[in-house]
């Protein structure tokens, strides 16, 4: 007990001394980290909202309105078209790739010959640009020379996919070309998912003679619902950033039809020469993104103390 | 044994059959692009117009590839994307280096050092992975004018380092929790330092996280469009910036080849990468955009 105490107190002023730049040295590497992420994160959000309550056009200026431009936001016909489009968009870009992810997943998960290659295959497009992306689609999709063109000469005359020059379809062909860029994705996480799950679960269901289908949809599905969670949040992240997709594919337009938030910000803030009120619509989508993820890191956090 | 033999009715040879064709069927759909983009770019244009998505080539050519690299017009000028291509490296390379070597050191720092507070931090830094940049946007251009890098290389250099260790110090940490901390204190015991415990330590096994992030980071930085887009001129624009006015221009005949083998100019690095180090890619996806 005695050699304990001695050698305890023969260590300390050791460590103290060598303790005094090593004990700081962590926080000192950390600091420039600490101090970007302060300024360029949180002092930037709140820049942009100071710039969202005031009346800049093309030059930033000073000049309080209050949330005046929040008001034109809503009253602005533009916006309202990029809000619901951005509803459609994401609502169907994070159902159908789900539904595709994990039938994909499923599909894949019983012993396939060749699976790696399949892999490889659905996952290659996320490693993409969503610029080469909406390149490629907008040829496919071009009625004159794409899809459309090609089925026709098969001998189907009357076969119509001109989504992409009707500003009602316009908005699906936005999905089209995200859904086969990130299924694949959702695909890999499902698939790590059902690796994840203990055989003796599954194996005990089929002594009880539970058919296959039967199986997934009540034993194996319930112990995928982190990875749900987690696919829904990436892909809705997705969907509110995206802006590449839409640059490339679309334009934006026929007209308006296909704008979404990220684009109505950037053209209102870069080309329109309407700052404070790009601002405010900056500043909303960055509500939308906390309104998914607050809920997100609510429940991580909560099933981290649990676990 | 019972169940092999099970396997052989009909009835489950038929799924069998049906589960494959289903993959088969989807694998078709991922590749379609991929296939009618590269076909597309070795026509000449008669034949596109004449011929439709999925005609082989009867007289295939490179010249649209030379042209894209060299000759067509993005917006004014007609240099091709060839120049912004190294652009594109010229911005990458270092972007990447620097983010990943900030992203190591912090996440070491954060996990071997613990300190009163090392979580917040953590949690403040992460918030930055899930901002839209919408809202970093125009303080970003006012900023990059006041330190005389706007429209620069350095300028796009330092956005993506600083939006890009958010990523970085995830990975790391992430990593450097599983690793036990027995050896650091050890090493802490003997006397050896903040550095180099690093170097001689953790360094040494973190191969596999410094291919993660590093593919990440690549593929993140060379995607990227908005920033390049918002951040550069003319003469420093990245590879997506560039394609994107090159299909873009509305000058004369629109030749689709071109465009096409401009598309695979620009996706050949990332896809090179992927196809090289799949699994890293995969890893750093999950882990990137998973948890914290």
């Amino acid at each position: 007990m005695k050699n304990i105490a001695t050698t305890r107190t023969g260590k300390a002023p050791r460590a103290a001394t060598s303790g005094g730049l090593q004990a700081w040295l962590p926080r000192l590497v950390l600091a420039p980290s600490v101090a970007i992420s302060l300024f360029f994160v949180y002092g930037f959000m709140l820049w942009t909202f100071i710039l969202s309550l005031t009346s800049s056009r093309m030059l930033p200026s000073y000049d309080f309105v209050g949330f005046g431009q929040y008001a034109r936001l809503m009253q602005n016909e533009r916006w309202w078209v990029a809000s619901t489009n951005l509803m459609i968009f994401g609502t169907l870009f994070v159902l159908i790739c789900l539904v595709i992810g994990a039938l994909l997943a499923m599909l894949l998960d019983q012993k396939i010959r060749q699976e790696g290659v399949l892999r490889t295959v659905y996952l290659y497009p996320m490693a993409l640009s969503f610029i080469v992306t909406g390149v490629v689609w907008k040829w496919l999709l071009n009625p004159s020379l794409g899809i459309q063109a090609m089925v026709q000469s098969w001998g189907f005359e009357s076969f119509r996919f001109d989504w992409i020059v009707d500003p009602d379809m316009a908005i699906y062909t936005l999905v089209i070309a995200a859904v086969w860029q990130a299924s694949g994705f959702v695909m890999a996480l499902f698939l790590a998912g059902l690796r994840g799950i203990d055989d003796s679960i599954v194996k005990a269901a089929q002594l009880d003679g539970a058919s296959l289908p039967r199986i997934y949809w009540r034993v194996v599905m319930p112990c995928l619902r982190p990875v749900v969670f987690s696919a829904v949040m990436i892909l809705a992240h997705i969907a509110i950033k995206s802006f590449d997709l839409v640059v490339a594919l679309t334009g934006g337009g026929p007209g308006y039809a296909t704008d979404l938030p990220a684009t109505f910000m950037y053209a209102h803030a870069f080309n329109r020469s309407q700052i404070g009120l790009g601002s405010a619509s900056a500043m909303l989508m960055l509500g939308g993104v906390l309104a998914i993820l607050i809920p997100y890191l609510y429940s991580e956090l909560r099933s981290r103390r649990h676990g | 044994m019972a169940n092999v033999i099970r396997r052989q009715t009909l009835a489950a040879r038929l799924s069998r059959a049906a589960v494959y064709s289903v993959l088969v069927l989807a694998a078709l759909f991922y590749l379609l692009p991929l296939v009618v983009m590269l076909i597309t770019s070795v026509k000449p244009l008669s034949e596109i117009s004449a011929g439709t998505l999925l005609m082989l080539p009867q007289d295939p050519t490179l010249a649209p590839w030379t042209k894209a690299w060299g000759e067509a017009c993005t917006g004014m000028r007609c240099e091709g994307v060839g120049g912004y291509f190294w652009n594109s490296f010229a911005i990458v390379i270092p972007a990447v280096l620097i983010s990943t070597t900030i992203g190591a050191l912090n996440g070491y720092a954060l996990t071997k050092w613990r300190f009163k507070g090392a979580e917040l931090v953590f949690a403040l830094m992460l918030f930055g992975c899930f901002i839209p940049f919408q809202v970093v946007l125009l303080p970003m251009a006012q900023t990059l004018g006041w330190l005389g890098i706007s429209s620069s290389r350095a300028g796009l250099i330092l956005v993506h380092v600083v939006f890009g260790i958010a990523f970085t110090t995830l990975f790391f940490r992430n990593f450097y929790v599983g690793i036990p901390d027995e050896l650091v204190a050890a090493a802490k015991l003997d006397g050896a330092g903040f550095f180099r415990i690093f170097w001689r330590i953790l360094l040494p096994v973190s191969t596999p996280i410094i291919v993660v992030s590093v593919i990440w980071q690549f593929t993140q930085i060379w995607n990227d469009f908005l920033f390049g887009v918002a951040f550069s001129a003319h003469n420093t624009q990245p590879v997506t910036v560039a394609l994107n006015n090159l299909v873009n221009t509305s000058t004369g005949v629109r030749e689709y080849n071109v465009d096409m083998a401009a598309a695979m100019i620009a996706a050949l690095p990332t896809l090179v990468v992927y196809v090289l180090a799949g699994k890293y890619f995969v890893r750093g996806l999950t882990a990137g955009s998973v948890k914290g």
